[in-house]
């Protein structure tokens, strides 16, 4: 394995973090939609809180897509195709939410805005709940081919580890979704939101639980890695404890920033059990590997030049784009006006 | 297989569906965002406050078609990966690269600026407000510039070296020099600023024929043709010359664009229309041109064009080696003959109705209003440009055949191994049920937008431009 080839794994890791720790928040507001706003002028308020947002956030995860098509054709290859159907629902997920801002815009009549409403909502369900399953399926281990093509059934993509997997990555959007709302708004909408994150956190430290028993009785990240995966899992459960903290103690920015980070901490969590594979063969001869999965040195290091120049320039208007939003939606006239 | 059908056609047919219904899309967002970044910037200019308003109104036409752009472009970077694995391991060297910097160079960019431009009317000098809307349009042509460049290498292999079982990237820059890449890209881009310009000039057109807002319409208009008139002229110009490329990297295309079967005589005379008998690989009957095509083809009045039969021929000789003899090499005429008329002749069609309304609606003596024929045709045309595309791509795409890339690997070894025709049935399905309910919800907001007119600006959330969302009293009622 050269230096490039595991640079390269980390930045696709990278992408992956960074685009869980913005779109997730998207995806959690887009969840809290139903949980949280009482009528179509709060729904309209909190989709206000993502508008300016939640296009740019979701070109991290089509820069992760295009990241590992450039640097990791075999392994690009063998998971978009090998999960064809869960990608394509994830799509479908993606293109309903994508548009549900225009329209329910446009939409004038009730019943339009609570459709395209419907469509962020179920789009923001099932975009992380169908990515959760994937990434736990290819961590699992799946039946894979010499040539690297993935022949499973159906058990093989849901089961109990893959559906415990994608509803523990929904939950963890959903929550950062809530502290990004306590974050962004202010009156009962923010309250409410505080409030349901303390109902929610303790159902996650369950769901943790859970997911840690399966990963330590379905994947072999603690025969391989014992000690980077535990580290790892501590933190992830300490990064919650802080989140939990900030919400009962009125603090929205550690509890925003402890989210985001746990999210990030389960990305590095999967991708150090991964290490040195890509993808995880039920029978280990077929697992493929960083080292035998990349494109040549040459590419590679073009493919580093521009990210060395490119991403700080993304970030820097990217950060600068949410100073310029940096205020809170005001939601206290609206409030008094009823 | 599954009711008889291939995998290979269920992959292929969904790629063409889902690449054509973006493409009614991307070209239009890009022309828009264009359009929209001129009349702001006359308004910075002139500060001529009907050019805001236009630049307003006509940006929420170019929201609502951006953001169907944008979710059926995502399907595009993840089909390689899904229904294309084989195509993915042998290209990813060199196909991967332009697609990840038109995500970091291209997408951040528009993404992010698009957010600004919507919500920061009030709050930044209106000349800085204006440089978000050109940044959207930068980015976007940037993002055409990477996709042709990958594109490009499909059409006419450059750079690469076969090594390992795939093609690998022997130079960067090399993929830029591609001479396909500095037709292809012009022609697409200018393409779709006519798209665009025809589109608004269409709709202005409509609304002016109901006598509603007729400035603010009129001005629109004459916008939009002045942008149309140069894009088209540029769009046609530069179409000549990728047309010389084909005849040089892609003979079987150009031939089957032009239908000849037999070799050409010498001067060459150029089929207007002409009937196919594609069993017998005959013409049966046509309309022609003496020396026409020795024109088109050479720029000067003599000299044969080779025919798709003696074409035939060469690449069997050239490739049986490699690929055996059982590949047909002959791409559909017919479909590549109707669609290059349709093409070119919509540019003709384009040039003409532009110079028409521009000199019926110029200062002096501005006509417009009274020319009622002209403005049904200008009505109806907007709807041109997107057949002109369509056609366009057909060519390009049908006319690699068998190749999907050129020369160097075939569609059929190409699809992804692990995908069933079940899935691809599932997925075909299901694509056709959403884009029609995007597209004919797009069409809808559209057409609800124009005939509320331009002073319906007031309207409430999310695409209301006017209202900055974070700042204070935003929600109340007030």
């Amino acid at each position: 394995m050269s230096s490039l080839q595991l640079l390269w794994f980390f930045l696709i890791g990278l992408l992956f973090s960074v685009f869980f720790f913005l779109e997730g928040f998207d995806y959690g507001v887009g969840m809290a939609l139903r949980l949280i706003a009482h009528n179509e002028q709060e729904r309209g308020e909190l989709m206000q809180s993502i508008g300016p947002h939640w296009d740019g956030n979701e070109v991290w995860l089509i820069t992760a897509g295009g990241a590992m098509f450039a640097s990791f054709p075999y392994w690009y290859a063998s998971l978009f195709s090998g999960f064809y159907i869960i990608l394509f629902l994830t799509l479908f997920a993606l293109i309903l939410r994508g548009v549900s801002f225009e329209f329910r815009a446009h939409a004038l009549s009730p019943a339009g805005k609570k459709l395209w409403g419907w469509a962020l909502s179920i789009g923001s369900l099932c975009a992380p709940f169908l990515l959760g399953m994937m990434f736990t399926d290819l961590v699992k281990g799946m039946p894979l081919d010499a040539g690297g093509n993935i022949r499973g059934g159906f058990g093989d993509y849901v089961n109990l580890f893959s559906i415990v997997g994608g509803v523990a990555v929904a939950l963890l959007c959903l929550l950062h979704g809530l502290n990004f709302i306590r974050l962004k708004l202010t009156g009962e909408l923010r309250q409410r939101a505080q409030a349901l994150t303390k109902i929610l956190y303790p159902v996650l430290f369950v769901g943790l639980v859970a997911f840690a028993g399966l990963l330590l009785w379905q994947t072999d990240f603690f025969s391989k890695r014992p000690l980077s995966s535990w580290l790892l899992l501590i933190l992830i459960v300490l990064l919650s404890v802080v989140a939990t903290y900030g919400a009962y103690r009125d603090k929205e920015g550690l509890s925003f920033i402890a989210s985001g980070a746990t999210l990030i901490g389960v990305v590095a969590l999967l991708f150090n059990g991964l290490f040195p594979r890509v993808m995880v063969g039920n029978d280990p001869l077929h697992s493929i590997l960083i080292a035998n999965a990349s494109s040549t040195e040459y590419t590679l290091g073009v493919m580093t030049i521009v990210a060395a120049i490119l991403v700080p320039i993304v970030l820097a208007y990217t950060i600068w784009s949410y100073f310029v939003f940096n205020q809170r939606v005001d939601t206290k006239k609206v409030v008094s006006d009823k | 297989m599954v009711l008889g059908v291939s995998m290979l056609s269920l992959a292929r047919f969904q790629f063409a569906m889902t690449t054509i219904f973006h493409f009614f899309f991307v070209p239009f967002s890009i022309g828009m965002a264009l359009l929209t970044a001129i009349m702001e910037t006359i308004y910075v200019f002139k500060r001529d406050d009907d050019y805001k308003k236009m630049a307003k109104f006509w940006g929420k036409i170019f929201l609502l078609s951006f953001a169907v752009g944008v979710v059926t472009g995502i399907i595009q970077e993840f089909q390689f990966g899904m229904n294309w694995s084989d195509y993915s391991r042998f290209m990813g060297d060199i196909f991967g690269a332009p697609l990840a910097i038109e995500a970091l160079l291209a997408f951040f960019l528009e993404s992010v600026f698009i957010g600004m431009w919507m919500f920061t009317w009030d709050r930044f000098k209106p000349g800085i407000h204006a440089l978000f809307i050109w940044l959207v349009t930068l980015g976007s042509s940037i993002s055409a510039l990477w996709i042709l460049t990958a594109n490009s290498f499909m059409q006419n292999p450059v750079a690469y070296r076969i090594a390992n079982g795939r093609a690998e990237m022997a130079s960067f820059s090399g993929l830029l020099k591609n001479p396909q890449l500095w037709v292809e890209f012009p022609h697409v881009i200018f393409g779709a600023f006519t798209t665009a310009a025809f589109a608004l000039a269409g709709m202005s057109a409509w609304r002016l024929l109901k006598h509603e807002n007729k400035t603010f319409y009129h001005k629109s208009l004459r916008v939009g043709l002045w942008v149309g008139l140069v894009a088209a002229i540029l769009t046609v110009a530069v179409g000549d010359l990728q047309t010389q490329q084909v005849i040089k990297d892609q003979p079987m295309k150009f031939a089957a664009t032009e239908g000849i079967y037999k070799d050409s005589g010498n001067p060459a005379s150029w089929s207007v229309v002409q009937g196919f008998d594609t069993k017998n690989k005959k013409v049966t009957w046509s309309i022609e041109v003496p020396r026409m095509l020795s024109l088109l083809t050479y720029h000067k009045a003599t000299g044969s064009v080779k025919g798709m039969d003696t074409i035939n021929k060469e690449l069997h000789a050239k490739y049986d080696g490699k690929y055996g003899s059982a590949i047909n090499y002959y791409v559909p005429p017919k479909t590549l003959f109707w669609s290059f008329r349709i093409m070119a002749g919509s540019g003709m069609f384009f040039i003409l109705i532009a110079v028409l309304g521009l000199w019926f609606s110029r200062a002096k003596k501005n006509t417009l209003q009274n020319q009622r024929w002209l403005l049904y045709v200008l009505g109806i045309s907007l709807w041109l440009p997107f057949i002109a595309n369509t056609c366009g791509w057909l060519i390009t795409e049908l006319g690699r055949f068998p190749w999907i890339v050129y020369g160097l690997y075939t569609i059929a070894d190409a699809v992804s191994p692990s995908v069933t025709a079940g899935d691809l049935w599932f997925s075909n399905i299901m694509y056709f049920l959403i884009f029609t309910l995007l597209g004919g919800t797009m069409i809808y907001f559209a057409h609800r937008t124009l005939v509320a007119g331009p002073d319906a600006l007031d309207g409430t959330g999310y695409a209301d431009t006017t209202v900055d969302p974070l700042s204070k009293g935003a929600f109340s009622h007030e």
